[in-house]
């Protein structure tokens, strides 16, 4: 969720609650303040009928309602006395309503010509069911509105002010740490956003000085380990030109020469392995993948005619990655030369291209191979076998820089997939 | 023929100084920087083999100059860095050939008639010996005037060979020049053998004056017979 939508959701609840809050303080505040009003109305009443009263008589003798809104009967002395004024909430009928209606009723008393007398005065009151639907409706609204205009400044504001955030993150996600850029700079005057700019600008900076130092180490380890490894088999070359080295010494040295020649190939190749998996390799470049195995195939051409092996293609798509050309070409040849040298006199060899992927099949002697161990560096099916061990190793760290997915399956014949 | 050699490893040096006097020609040799450019520029050579990581200088630096000077044709680069990089720049500061680290003599030898080859500029690419000839425009071998078929493999290997005559080309020089640098099996051996074979017999049902002859059963050697 994106944050803009998740700040969002953070306010809206709590601004429910807020709003529905206030609204039940605002009625009960208004209603207290309705009371009031009302109840001084009814005590304004009460004094101009007690002196209209001493001026009209007839006054004295109203015992109902009516069209007015007072009532007077006479009470005794003592209960008059004792009277309070009392104001009430009661009910009454309504002729234009045609209901009973909330009404506000003051009881008091008074004495006139020393007669005592009880008097009712009465209000119509406010509507309460009526109040609270409207002002639930009100609420409601003030809600939605609220909401979307929140949402909507909400939107705008945080957009502008994120969008330095998201230009340096489109950066980021750009960044290749094996090519010499520097970090365009953020126009922004958010602290946060300079702050985030600055940590990540000293990590990209420690992590390229690191590649740097792992890239001179590998370079160095080539240096410090190739040159030996020149002098021993040139000086062997040279030993065995000489005419006095007798047979049997020449022997051991031919040995020893086979050896260095293994150790120089598993030098290069750990090399290469380390080459990719420090992504040292970034010439990419769309290559089709057909049009490398061809090439592969021809120029092992020879080698299928000698082993007696028969190579068949089925074409139905061209296949186009986008990577560097010489590990296409050696991922490419690492698959056929492997099931070359793993096949059988007079065996095949079939490639197929399709759904963005190539699967190479070839026969062989040995049945089903182990599958979690097959692309593991100097896995060797068949011992004897003097390869180092790592051209699979490779096929499946090429595949990894890339995000290919490599696998292997058994079906009377060995089969190497690549989805590309 | 004059060559110097620009390397900083004594044994390396020695190596390949001995095996290029095989081949008669007269090798100076440089162990640093500053040795190295100064006979540059004071003497002409045929050609300069360039160790490019020198203990006090980039040999790469020495190419540019030599670049600017206009004298950079017949470089042949020596590194253990197999970089795209440093090969690019190398061959653009005017390099003829880049050698990865570690190389067979064999290998440096045939590249090093190369380059002395296409400095001849008559335009015509044709190793000759004895009765033999190879036209390697064509690709076509020549026995007494007479064209002889080769598959492509094996027209690869007698080239080679005729940049080695009378030295002594290991099986695994071979399989290295014949598949290339990652050449994971070394049980290809009985294929260069059978390749070998074939020359062979060609050789001598067209009445060639050469042979392949077997070293110590880990090498050949091409020799007059």
């Amino acid at each position: 969720m994106k944050l803009l939508n998740q700040s969002l959701l953070y306010l809206f609840v709590p601004l429910f609650v807020i709003v529905s809050v206030w609204a039940v303080v605002f009625y009960v505040n208004m209603l207290d303040e309705v009371y009031d009003s009302i109840d001084d109305g009814l005590d304004n009443s009460k004094l101009l009928i007690i002196r209209k009263s001493a001026e009209d008589s007839t006054v004295l003798s109203r015992r109902e309602f009516a069209e007015g809104n007072y009532s007077i009967r006479e009470i005794g002395q003592r209960n008059a006395l004792a009277r309070k004024d009392l104001y009430q909430d009661t009910l009454m009928y309504m002729l234009n309503e045609e209901e009973m209606e909330p009404v506000r009723l003051l009881t008091t008393a008074f004495e006139r010509g020393g007669k005592y007398y009880e008097l009712k005065v009465i209000n119509s009151m406010v509507e309460e069911d009526d109040q609270i639907a409207n002002l639930l409706w009100s609420v409601l609204w003030l809600y939605l509105l609220l909401l979307g205009s929140i949402a909507l400044i909400n939107n705008l504001a945080l957009k502008k002010l994120w969008q330095p955030f998201y230009d340096y993150l489109e950066q980021l996600k750009r960044y290749r740490i094996d090519r010499d850029e520097e970090m365009n700079p953020i126009e922004t005057d958010t602290k946060e956003f300079l702050e985030l700019k600055k940590s990540a600008d000293i990590l990209i900076l420690h992590s390229r000085e690191a590649y740097r130092n792992q890239k001179q180490f590998n370079e160095n380890a080539a240096h410090e380990l190739q040159t030996p490894l020149a002098v021993i088999t040139n000086k062997l070359e040279l030993l065995l030109e000489d005419s006095r080295l007798m047979p049997e010494n020449a022997a051991v040295v031919s040995q020893v020469m086979d050896t260095t020649a293994r150790l120089i190939q598993l030098n290069r190749s750990l090399l290469l392995l380390s080459k990719i998996e420090n992504k040292q390799f970034f010439d990419n470049h769309p290559v089709s993948i057909n049009q490398v195995m061809r090439r592969v195939e021809d120029e092992l051409e020879e080698l299928f005619l000698y082993r007696n092996i028969e190579i068949s293609f089925e074409e139905a798509e061209e296949v186009v990655a986008n990577m560097d050309a010489h590990l296409a070409y050696v991922l490419v040849a690492n698959l056929i030369r492997n099931a070359i040298f793993h096949n059988i006199e007079g065996g095949t060899v079939r490639v197929a291209f399709g759904d963005r992927s190539m699967t190479v099949n070839n026969t062989s002697s040995t049945g089903e191979l182990n599958g979690s161990m097959v692309f593991k560096r100097f896995y060797k099916a068949d011992g004897a076998r003097k390869s180092t061990g790592l051209g699979l190793a490779i096929v499946h760290a090429i595949c990894d820089l890339y995000g290919y997915k490599v696998s292997y399956s058994y079906e009377d014949s060995h089969s190497f997939r690549v989805d590309f | 023929m004059k060559i110097l050699i620009v390397e900083d490893e004594v044994g390396l040096r020695e190596a390949i100084g001995s095996s290029l006097e095989k081949e008669s020609y007269r090798i100076e040799t440089a162990s640093d920087f500053d040795t190295a450019s100064e006979k540059i520029f004071l003497y002409e050579y045929d050609c300069i083999l360039l160790d490019i990581m020198l203990p006090d200088g980039n040999g790469l630096e020495l190419l540019a100059e030599l670049k600017k000077q206009g004298k950079s044709e017949n470089v042949i680069i020596i590194s253990a860095k197999n970089t795209l990089d440093d090969k690019l720049k190398g061959l653009e500061l005017g390099a003829d050939d880049y050698l990865t680290k570690p190389f067979h003599l064999a290998e440096l030898n045939a590249r090093v008639k190369a380059v002395l080859r296409r400095n001849k500029l008559d335009g015509k690419e044709v190793v000759e010996w004895k009765n033999v000839r190879l036209d390697l425009n064509d690709r076509q071998l020549f026995v007494n005037n007479q064209e002889v078929q080769l598959n492509r493999k094996e027209f690869d290997i007698l080239n080679y060979f005729l940049l080695n005559q009378q030295r002594l080309v290991t099986r695994v020089a071979l399989a290295e020049y014949v598949w290339g640098d990652h050449m994971d099996q070394a049980d290809n051996f009985d294929f260069i053998y059978s390749q070998i074979k074939n020359i062979r017999k060609k050789l001598k049902e067209s009445a060639a004056e050469i042979e392949i002859e077997t070293v110590y059963g880990l090498g050949y050697k091409l020799v007059r017979i």
